[in-house]
């Protein structure tokens, strides 16, 4: 089939107008993708097939009454788009596990608002992605319910926590999925699969549905082969919602991606504090090589400085457990969920918590319910919120001079899978360069720029200021009609 | 920085975590490097510096306070573990 060729959502939504295909010859083709590639992949926890065929049904017979009428108010812009959904935001009647033993039976009674959003818009959904456990993690290795492969390398992590949707994408299993990003979730797994993946800023779309981590760092974001699809997703998740009050009443504008490709008079901060030691010199070729095809289309290029980069892992690592030991004491065994067999209450809540949560989820609660505790709370929870001032005005300064900040997604390419073993701290590593736009709650958009020896993806972020995505989008827009490599497809997408 | 086997055992129990002794041992080593690495956040001065609890630049959007439907009773407790006439069954609270 001709779509394969190109099996973008623009590509895809155009032969749908056109009527060159249906939503549910694109969905079956979707689902026979994913039955033949799932066994290496295990890209999803729960396919939702029979869910899939039926909306891309409904979506076929809205195209039909369209083309019958010859005239009227065009369809939606998304509808039959087949998409996945990261298992961590609900969609009611469909499993949702978070990655977690302790959900593995529950089935949310609604659905998030960015998820609906997408479904108004027309989408088809095909799964739930797999995800570390309640998003915490780098690899998608913290699951309970198996780790993910990498589509360019099955020996190698897709990156996390978002890594079932970005492997679903990469391999083509689908043409965009929806992630989220507490500390780089969408980001990172973006760019060890070679995709574009948004960070939107904090309070850009609506947090209602998806299940709490971070709360304060929170962002719910898309994923897929081109910036032009990210974009068009974004435009329809974007706006405030009257159930989630931090999402905010700020305008979302027409995003108009420049076909002139150029950057003339857009200013490009380049922070020294992202070209350190440590970093692999493959990614830092390819992101300074990035960095001169943006001068090439006209940017100006600005050394720039984070001077408090080199905090924001530290104070991830206590504000986000901190946050996350409070929204995980829902989890209880009483009203929802594992319960564990116990005499009384307490040893209920005691055994269900024990046997449900997995390693790394317990280390973190025990990490923020300590940063918390009476007698430590101003040392390490109090010190962390003073610092991520200071990584706040890093971003504000450095944005006073330039449009946009350049840097590296993470310092590596994709790990292989088990690489860093039970070594939380090499783990929390990889998160080193993403981790403060979350801090800052400032927009991130990563998408691929070149590949190391291995063959492996490199990727490079853009960072802007507040409600500052649609100057990342035309920038990074620009760059993909200069060069190719979000064109470049993993052997097995082939198959 | 480095946490006892006691003080590992008292955030479990803030937590109502129930951890096994090979656990235990395991966090308390863990946690002990973690927060030896946090510990740098004490370099820097702070004393004229406010905490950041949100990032956002202006107040949460209220909405009007006005009642809508919620879950049913039924949808409520469909997820429940144990539930019995309308209520959520649990194992005895008091002793």
């Amino acid at each position: 089939m001709l779509f394969w060729e190109e099996f973008t959502v623009t590509a895809i939504m155009a032969a749908l107008r056109r009527g060159e295909v249906s939503s549910r010859e694109i969905t079956q083709a979707a689902l026979e993708r994913m039955a033949r590639l799932e066994p290496q992949l295990h890209a999803f926890i729960t396919p939702t097939p029979e869910l899939a065929l039926a909306q891309a049904d409904a979506a076929d017979r809205r195209w039909q009454e369209w083309r019958r009428a010859g005239t009227g108010e065009a369809p939606p812009a998304l509808l039959g788009l087949p998409i996945a959904v990261k298992d961590v935001l609900t969609l009611a009647g469909v499993r949702c596990t978070c990655g977690s033993r302790i959900l593995d039976n529950f089935i949310p009674p609604y659905t998030a608002t960015a998820v609906q959003r997408l479904l108004d818009a027309g989408v088809v959904v095909v799964g739930k992605t797999n995800t570390d456990e309640f998003a915490m993690g780098s690899s998608t290795e913290n699951s309970a319910y198996g780790p993910t492969a990498n589509p360019w390398d099955l020996n190698r992590v897709p990156g996390g926590s978002s890594g079932g949707s970005a492997a679903a994408v990469a391999a083509r299993l689908v043409p965009a999925a929806l992630g989220s990003d507490t500390g780089g979730s969408v980001r990172q797994p973006a760019s060890f699969c070679g995709i574009t993946g948004l960070k939107p800023t904090y309070g850009r779309v609506s947090r209602y549905g998806l299940v709490a981590y971070g709360s304060s760092l929170d962002a719910v974001g898309p994923l897929a082969q081109t910036v032009e699809d990210v974009a068009l997703l974004f435009a329809h998740l974007a706006g405030h919602d009257p159930r989630d009050s931090t999402s905010m009443p700020v305008p979302v504008p027409e995003i108009n991606l420049r076909h002139d490709s150029s950057l003339q008079g857009v200013r490009v901060g380049v922070p020294e504090e992202y070209f350190v030691a440590g970093i692999n010199p493959a990614v830092e070729g390819a992101v300074k090589a990035a960095i001169r095809v943006m001068e090439g289309l006209g940017a100006e290029i600005c050394p720039v400085s984070l001077p408090h980069t080199e905090y924001a892992l530290p104070v991830y690592y206590l504000i986000a457990p901190a946050e996350a030991s409070a929204n995980l004491a829902r989890y209880d065994g009483i009203r929802f969920g594992r319960r564990e067999p116990a005499e009384t209450m307490w040893e209920v809540f005691y055994r269900s918590r024990g046997a449900g949560f997995g390693q790394e989820v317990k280390r973190r609660i025990m990490l923020g319910t300590y940063a918390l505790s009476a007698g430590y709370y101003d040392a390490y929870y109090g010190q962390a919120q003073k610092v991520r001032t200071l990584i706040r005005r890093d971003f504000q300064q450095v944005f006073e001079k330039v449009d946009m900040i350049a840097a590296p997604v993470a310092p590596s390419t994709a790990f292989r899978l088990g690489e860093h073993g039970d070594d939380p701290l090499a783990m929390y590593l990889e998160d080193v360069f993403t981790l403060p736009a979350n801090l800052a709650g400032v927009p991130g958009l990563a998408f691929p720029c070149g590949f190391d020896a291995n063959g492996l993806p490199v990727g490079m972020q853009l960072m802007g200021p507040h409600f500052g995505e649609a100057a990342l989008l035309r920038a990074a827009y620009a760059y993909q009609q200069a060069t190719d490599w979000h064109r470049r497809k993993p052997p097995l997408a082939e198959l | 920085m480095s946490l006892t086997r006691e003080e590992v055992e008292h955030i479990a129990e803030l937590a109502r975590l129930e951890l096994s002794a090979e656990e235990k041992d395991r966090y308390r080593q863990q946690l002990s490097a973690i927060l030896e690495y946090a510990a740098r956040l004490q370099e820097l001065d702070t004393s004229q510096i406010p905490p950041t609890s949100t990032v956002l630049a202006q107040r949460a959007a209220l909405r009007p306070d006005i009642p809508e439907p919620g879950l049913t009773i039924e949808e409520a407790l469909r997820n429940a573990p144990a539930a019995e006439q309308d209520q959520f069954r649990v194992p005895p609270v008091l002793e």
